[in-house]
């Protein structure tokens, strides 16, 4: 048995200087039919919501997280440190499905 | 009961309302080199000669991708089986469907992978029956299959396919189920899918020889509960666990006609690969009539819709749209009614004997298996 409390969030797996990208065979595609956007993967096809569409859609396989981070805050005026916590938590739980890959900086 | 145009019903009459389907198994062939005792196909296997054609497959992938479908499962048989193969995955990506391919890794050479590669397939997931040759050989029934599946995961990752392990796990493996897991490591998987035997079909005929025992099912869950947390970030394990053995029944499918559905070799449309063990079912074929038509308005797939034809226990059980009353062909084959309480149900009156032979069954003397083969002639 586990003595220790459950942590509220999980461990991250991308740390900012970290670049993610979505590796082959995972991709973002137009549900025609629903009419929403969904994330095409390995036995998977996952619905996103707006925000999730959005940070997907910076994955460019060249900037790192925090530049990521950066440049959403900046879009839609929001405090980075909040798109921060968001996107890390966001990219952890498809990090963990192994629907996003990540790089160290270079 | 005739189809009903302005109202779809269940088979007693009330009225459901249909989903749309997100997933579509196209079992292109039944034709296979392997001759697993538990394969999930018919005990009726299909001939050559009835086999739908590429053009045929591509206008149901079109019918599928119009209907909602996202992603289509190619599978068999081996579906290397088919020459025409590349022309179907074309097909598949033509229509806008994302392609997992389910192989043995049997009978498609280096070139014609990279041939599929060009045809569009998104994911490659291959079977594993054993560890090492002399187990994986036995249980497949095909000598040198453990050398051939090798020597195919180099070409998937050297090709840079994403990799899925299909490892289906029985009394005669589980106790490999931790290195089954490490070969999938090893082998560069995103992805292992731990499946415990289903008892249809072929492997009813063979549940003496690999009904698990109660002592394996908590082996393995133990296996897969570690091995998630040693592998987080870096393997997903998917596992479905040894349902006689559970309290409550799996949710079939996402519950019947609700999410998925299977088209077979002749062109008959399922609401699961196991659906023609409810012999009094009639199923509807693509070559006939439009898929969107199939799915919305056929009896087969409205039958078992919804909640309001659930008798009890599961009529006034808070589980019932979690579970749906579990699978439809397990209560066919256990309690002699599709309808029925899934029999692996803790609250189903069969539950008693269900254990019962389950436990005799995992205590089998006998290691042999009635392989999995098309009669001769066929």
């Amino acid at each position: 048995m586990n003595a220790q409390p459950a942590p509220l969030r999980p461990a991250p797996l991308i740390a900012p200087d970290d670049i993610p990208y979505l590796p082959r065979g995972v991709r973002l595609a137009d549900d025609r039919v629903r009419g929403i956007r969904v994330l095409q993967a390995p036995e998977r096809a996952m619905q996103l919501d707006a925000i999730g569409d959005a940070i997907l859609s910076e994955l460019d396989g060249t900037r790192s997280m925090g530049a990521i981070v950066n440049d959403l805050a900046a879009r839609y005026n929001a405090p980075p440190d909040q798109i921060a916590g968001d996107v890390r938590d966001f990219l952890t739980g498809l990090i963990e499905r192994r629907m996003v890959f990540v790089r160290g900086h270079p | 009961m005739k189809d009903q145009l302005s109202q779809p019903r269940d088979l007693d009459g009330n009225p459901v309302t249909p989903g749309l389907p997100m997933a579509m198994l196209a079992e292109i062939t039944h034709r296979c080199p392997l001759a697993c005792p538990y394969c999930s196909n018919p005990v009726e296997l299909t001939r050559a000669q009835g086999e739908m054609t590429a053009d045929e497959w591509g206008r149901v992938f079109r019918q599928a991708a119009d209907l909602g479908v996202l992603q289509v499962h190619v599978s068999g048989g081996e579906p290397g089986a088919r020459r025409d193969l590349a022309q179907i995955v074309a097909h598949a990506r033509d229509a806008g469907l994302y392609v997992n391919l389910i192989t043995s890794g049997i009978g498609i050479t280096r070139e014609r992978l990279e041939e599929l590669d060009r045809a569009g397939v998104d994911h490659v997931q291959l079977s594993l029956q054993g560890i090492r040759p002399d187990m994986a050989d036995r249980i497949s029934g095909h000598p040198g299959s453990w050398d051939k599946k090798m020597v195919f995961a180099d070409w998937v990752r050297e090709i840079g396919f994403p990799l899925t392990i299909n490892a289906v796990v029985h009394r005669q493996n589980l106790e490999r189920l931790p290195e089954m897991i490490e070969l999938a490591e090893t082998l560069g998987a995103r992805r292992i899918e731990v499946a415990t035997v289903q008892f249809h079909g072929w492997a009813d005929l063979n549940r003496k020889a690999l009904m698990p025992t109660r002592e394996q099912a908590a082996f393995a869950r133990q296996v897969v509960n570690d091995a998630r947390i040693r592998l987080r970030g870096r393997m997903v394990i998917d596992y479905v666990p040894a349902d006689h053995h559970a309290i409550y029944p799996k949710a079939c499918m996402g519950g019947w006609g609700s999410t998925g559905l299977n088209v077979a070799p002749d062109g008959t449309v399922l609401p699961c690969h196991a659906a023609q063990s409810i012999g009094w079912m009639r199923f509807e074929n693509a070559r006939d009539r439009d898929l969107a038509d199939i799915w919305h308005l056929s009896d087969s797939f409205n039958a078992f819709r919804g909640t309001a034809w659930m008798p009890e226990p599961c009529q006034s059980c808070a589980r019932k749209t979690i579970d749906f009353g579990g699978c439809r062909c397990q209560a066919m084959a256990l309690a002699g009614d599709a309808r029925a309480t899934d029999p692996v149900c803790s609250l189903s009156p069969f539950h008693a004997d269900v254990v019962a032979r389950a436990e005799a069954d995992a205590g089998a003397d006998t290691a042999d298996f009635i392989y999995r083969r098309m009669r001769k002639g066929e």
